[in-house]
């Protein structure tokens, strides 16, 4: 049998290791074939690996050319080894060829790659673990272990790819790789280069088709229904009788929140939004709604409760607003931060403190943490070559660069980071970079700077990692960013910046310099509870009494899991550091996505003039909250879930209890008398409701959600099995029946109503209200499902309480959000400004543009000085985008320009 | 077809009389098989040799190595290539590969009938059908001439879109359950030949 491989086809690996394996290995005839070449005569498309078989026939699939090879060698087909292919076809190759398209063509690294595979990943890991097996299908290796090793070992090599956490897939890899068959196979296939030498390879294949318009799944995973003991049964029900008797007292609000000994103290923090963006639904999900979704929850627990965010004010992003709109920084800041405080407060953000970071307390915390630092010896000072505006005659902060990404040749990287490859860009190596603010080209110029030594602080810090991490809920992608920091070395980090924003240096020789924004505005936390209460310390001086939850998207993790950790370290004051470090995935646009540099998507502070209620933002977005992969929003989406999950599931199911009450008991609860039934939902209500608390506790607020949403299907179909409305007009026995299942089904809208606050805090006042529940029920949820409306309970008036949301309605507002928002025509900050102009002032700037085109044309007509056309050519420039923004139209972008 | 119709559709053919219930999983509602004795199988083609070996018809797995694997690679094909795809060009691809591979076969792994003739049936089952919906059935003959000969019946002379029709229908109620019923291993060309003429009547 002769065997067709090509240059760098991962299939080769699984098919040599199980040639080797099944030792037919001398009976092949190895032909080598390029990438293009069509071997199989009747496929369409190249294929290889291809075993031409004696007779004639070909095998072209990779898994199936290995099972030969096993049977040859005498071993039987099972069912467990078919699964195992099975989903290697089906599930594991999607997944893998497009982490390694990724990967190897696209460049890409890191959390991108691995997040397309973290699903396979797992569910291998857990079913070695939970099957407590060393291999796939029983206690020895066999073909599933070969194909799908094969399979993984171009990803898995690298260490980065294989996560501690999943320990039984790391060790089944470990042992499988240190065999003989699947180490020469390695080496054969991928000599020693790695991932890399798959490229000749995959470089001439089509994109992955799992690649293409990579659908971002918004769908849950599939309920099934648990089947119950006797005893749970006994137990929810004997928790039900004891209905408000076993509500423990509420705790009087505290003012301040500070911890106590002994309980449970939680302390709640969202990335602190850059005053000067109006922050867009992306940002919102991210950051303070999950926040809030978490800290609500935690006060429903009684647990000691503060949530504090604020305004990141600092910084050259508001220098340059300030320059632009003609006022001071900080009358930037002041105007700013109402704007953010207000969109919070439209969606109902329940701050403990709502803070800013340009406070005398900042300045004082970050100096001192500064002093502690330099006593100790974390802090260097090195000179740095830095990009200098001549034109603005100042430094330019990195995100006012640029230019051509030295990586990849994107055109428009920024100067921290490339949008497109995602790599961490050194301003100063930007190929041809230029201001952003007038378009010029700056020059290198050396400035004296303090460095934060995180080599140093390295051991400190993985010390206190080992200790937090295990057992910690740590999102997984918070925990990879920071291991593939740490593997790629820790560089001493610039704390120190040439602006006059900022907080001051307290250092001889750095008077006129101030602190990066990112080394003091994880501090911002610190001061705003300073600014809260002079008790702080007892929050954040105070790691074992207090659990600190930090919430962010996933770029901001290094800031959150290592820098500030380090300094905190350093300064060796017994800091509470970050137990668990909860970020997202990203929110996608439609089809395109948010950005804050390009302001492309619905902004926090549109929202509110939609028409659509906060509440049904917050459901929606939570419903979509991009945990584990990112998710997408989309308007027809909204409108599906509005109308299928809280119209017809959740607001029907609790508007029927609530009527039939009313309808039908004259609004008094009716006596229930539970059959096997009503005893078995009970459970069934329960198990959700602790589900629902498990998921909670680690923050999975996503899936959380649909737990509420469950219930409230088992209570609609409750009612349509025993149909109280027919039973009414029934027998005395039928009467009593319906007055059970309308008793149970109240009971239940009340449970959910207090589940929901955490997430709808405004519809589960208004049920609540619509209820009469009692005061201490809405405060408080237990893990237990109570009768909170024993029978007499008298309710209020009810009403429905969501409204559909028609296709007309919501195709205008996709229009209005999609005008001039393509993907093509990036609009800076457009969205602040847009509607405040007149038609004069738009006159008048139209006159202006007119006149300096004419300066412009006439200075290039006399073959003028080339500064001077650049100096009028930046002032049309700037006049024009003045125009744009207030005509609300996107801008002409640059890219345009350079083409001329 | 959904894959729990299709199970049972082909736990009929195989004579299982008892009935598996079959829930799904995930998005691409993947089936799953609660068994008695062991733990629960995922995926329509495990599902389906498991299938085949409690009705005792293991030799619809195929009988050698050879077979085994040609089988088994079929039935990945059927899951992979056919369920994966649903624009025409890849549709297209589909069935002229397959045109081309069955051009001088009965059966995918030869003379033999077998467990991926089934499932690639019930998989192509769609595509013809859309097609012919869509009146794009005059593409139909000479790109997937052998196909039709293979999953329906080779019915000398059929060229119109009635015939074809016809043959479908007859297949489509019939056919995949009879043929279960009566062909045993290696069966003769002729004989199918002569079972279609006579459903064709």
């Amino acid at each position: 049998m002769r065997l067709f491989v090509s240059e760098g086809a991962p299939g080769s690996l699984p098919v040599l290791a199980a040639a080797g394996r099944a030792q037919c290995r001398a009976e092949l005839l190895i032909s080598t074939v390029g990438p293009e070449e069509c071997v199989v005569p009747f496929l369409t498309r190249p294929k290889v690996p291809v075993l031409q078989l004696d007779s004639g026939n070909y095998l072209f699939s990779t898994s199936a050319i290995c099972r030969y090879f096993f049977l040859l060698s005498g071993w039987e087909q099972d069912d467990l080894t078919n699964q195992w292919l099975e989903w290697e076809a089906t599930e594991l190759q999607p997944a893998l060829s497009a982490a390694l398209y990724y990967l190897v063509v696209q460049g890409k690294k890191g959390e991108d790659v691995f997040s397309l595979v973290r699903r396979a990943l797992t569910h291998i890991d857990h079913s070695l673990s939970r099957r407590s097996c060393p291999f796939l299908a029983g206690e020895t290796e066999s073909l599933a272990d070969i194909v799908l090793w094969g399979a993984l070992y171009p990803l898995l090599q690298d260490p980065a790819y294989l996560p501690e956490e999943l320990g039984a897939l790391h060790s089944w890899f470990q042992t499988l790789s240190s065999q003989e068959p699947c180490q020469r196979a390695a080496e054969t296939v991928l000599k020693q280069q790695g991932v890399l030498a798959l490229r000749p390879y995959l470089q001439k294949q089509p994109q992955p088709s799992s690649l293409e318009g990579r659908a971002v799944s918004n769908e849950p995973e599939e309920e099934e229904l648990a089947t119950l003991s006797e005893e749970e049964i006994a137990m929810a029900v004997a928790a039900w009788e004891k209905g408000l008797e076993s509500l423990p007292p509420v705790q009087p609000q505290q003012n301040p929140v500070l911890p106590v000994a002994g309980e449970r103290n939680v302390l709640i923090t969202s990335a602190l939004p850059y005053v000067n963006n109006v922050p867009h639904l992306g940002n919102i999900i991210g950051c303070v709604l999950s926040a809030d979704v978490f800290a609500r929850y935690s006060r429903l627990r009684q647990w000691n409760t503060l949530y504090l965010c604020g305004t990141d004010e600092y910084g050259t992003a508001t220098e340059t607003k300030a320059m632009e709109e003609g006022l001071t920084p900080q009358e930037i800041c002041d105007k700013y931060h109402v704007i953010h405080a207000d969109i919070y407060r439209w969606f109902n953000i329940s701050f403990d403190i709502f803070g800013r970071t340009t406070t005398p307390q900042q300045t004082k915390i970050t100096q001192d943490i500064f002093q502690r630092l330099v006593a100790r010896g974390f802090v260097l000072q090195d000179t740095v070559e830095q990009l200098r505006c001549e034109h603005c005659a100042r430094f330019l902060a990195d995100r006012f660069v640029e230019g051509v990404c030295p990586f990849c040749g994107y055109e428009e990287a920024r100067g921290d980071q490339c949008d497109k490859c995602g790599k961490l860009i050194n301003a100063i190596e930007l190929k041809k970079p230029q201001c952003k603010v007038c378009r010029s080209c700056p020059v290198v110029k050396s400035s004296q700077h303090l460095f934060l030594d995180l080599p140093k602080l390295g051991k400190p810090l993985e010390e206190w990692l080992e200790k937090t991490l295990p057992g910690s809920d740590w999102t997984p992608n918070a925990r990879f960013i920071i291991r593939s920091w740490i593997r790629d070395g820790l560089k001493p980090r610039c704390i120190t910046r040439d602006l006059k924003w900022g907080t001051p240096v307290p250092l001889v020789g750095f008077e006129n310099k101030v602190f990066y924004v990112w080394f003091d505005a994880t501090i911002g936390y610190l001061s705003i509870t300073a600014n809260y209460t002079d008790q702080w310390e007892k929050w954040w001086k105070n790691p074992e009494q207090v659990s600190l939850y930090q919430f962010m998207a996933k770029d901001n993790v290094p800031f959150h899991g290592l820098v500030f950790p380090c300094s905190a370290l350093g300064a060796e004051d017994n800091y509470t550091l970050v137990s668990h470090l909860i970020a997202t995935e990203y929110l996608n646009y439609e089809d395109g996505k948010f950005s804050k540099s390009r302001g492309v998507g619905v902004f926090g502070d549109m929202a509110q003039d939609t028409g659509i209620p906060a509440d049904i933002w917050r459901f929606y977005l939570l419903y979509i909250r991009p945990e584990g992969q990112d998710s997408a929003f989309s308007w027809t989406d909204m409108l599906l879930k509005n109308n299928s999950e809280l119209l017809n599931n959740l607001g029907n199911f609790i508007n029927r209890a609530g009527m039939f009450v009313s309808k039908f008991f004259g609004g008094f609860v009716p006596e229930m008398v539970l059959t096997s039934d009503d005893r078995r939902l009970l459970a069934h209500v329960t198990l959700e409701l602790q589900h629902y608390h498990q998921l909670l506790e680690k923050v999975r607020i996503r899936d959380a959600l649909r737990s509420i949403l469950t219930i409230s299907r088992h209570g609609n179909q409750y009612i349509q099995v025993n149909e109280p409305w027919k039973r009414i007009k029934g027998s005395e026995a039928d009467r009593q029946r319906a007055g059970t299942v309308t008793g149970l089904a109240v009971n239940i809208a009340a449970l959910l109503s207090i589940m929901l606050q955490p997430y709808m805090p405004t519809v589960s006042a208004t049920i609540q209200a619509q209820l009469q529940l009692p005061p201490p029920a809405c405060s408080i949820l237990l893990t237990n499902f109570l009768c909170t409306l024993p029978a007499g309970h008298q309710i209020g008036t009810v009403s429905p309480l969501f409204q559909k949301l028609e296709n007309d309605q919501i195709e205008s507002l996709r229009q209005r959000f999609s005008g001039g928002q393509a993907k093509a025509s990036p609009k800076p900050a457009a969205v602040e400004t847009m509607t405040t102009a007149g038609p004069q002032q738009i006159q008048v700037l139209m006159d202006e543009v007119t006149k300096q085109g004419n300066i412009v044309r006439e200075l290039k007509a006399q073959k003028a000085d080339k500064n001077q056309v650049a100096a009028e050519v930046a002032k049309l420039l700037d006049l024009k985008k003045q125009l744009a923004l207030a005509e609300g139209k996107p801008l002409e972008t640059p890219k345009g320009k350079k083409k001329k | 077809m959904a894959a729990a119709a299709e199970l049972t559709l082909l736990e009929k053919c195989l004579g299982l009389s008892k009935g598996n219930k079959y829930s799904a999983q995930g998005e691409r509602q993947i089936p799953v098989l609660q068994t008695n004795n062991g733990p629960s199988l995922t995926g329509l083609t495990t599902i389906a040799a498991h299938l085949v070996q409690q009705a005792n018809k293991e030799y619809l797995l195929g009988s050698t190595a050879e077979e085994k694997a040609v089988v088994q690679q079929w039935l990945e094909y059927r899951v992979t290539q056919v369920d994966g795809h649903s624009n025409k060009d890849d549709i297209r691809t589909v069935l002229k590969d397959l045109n081309s591979y069955l051009e001088d076969k009965v059966y995918l792994t030869g003379y033999n009938f077998t467990l991926a003739d089934i499932l690639l049936y019930y998989g192509l089952h769609r595509f013809i059908i859309m097609k012919l919906r869509h009146r794009l059935v005059k593409e139909l003959p000479p790109v997937t001439a052998s196909i039709q000969g293979w999953g329906f019946s080779r019915v000398p002379g059929s060229n119109s879109v009635c015939e074809h029709r016809c043959a479908w229908q007859v297949l489509l109620n019939q056919r995949v359950k009879f043929v279960f019923a009566n062909l045993r291993r290696s069966c003769p060309r002729h004989w199918i030949k002569q079972k279609c003429t006579e459903l064709r009547e």
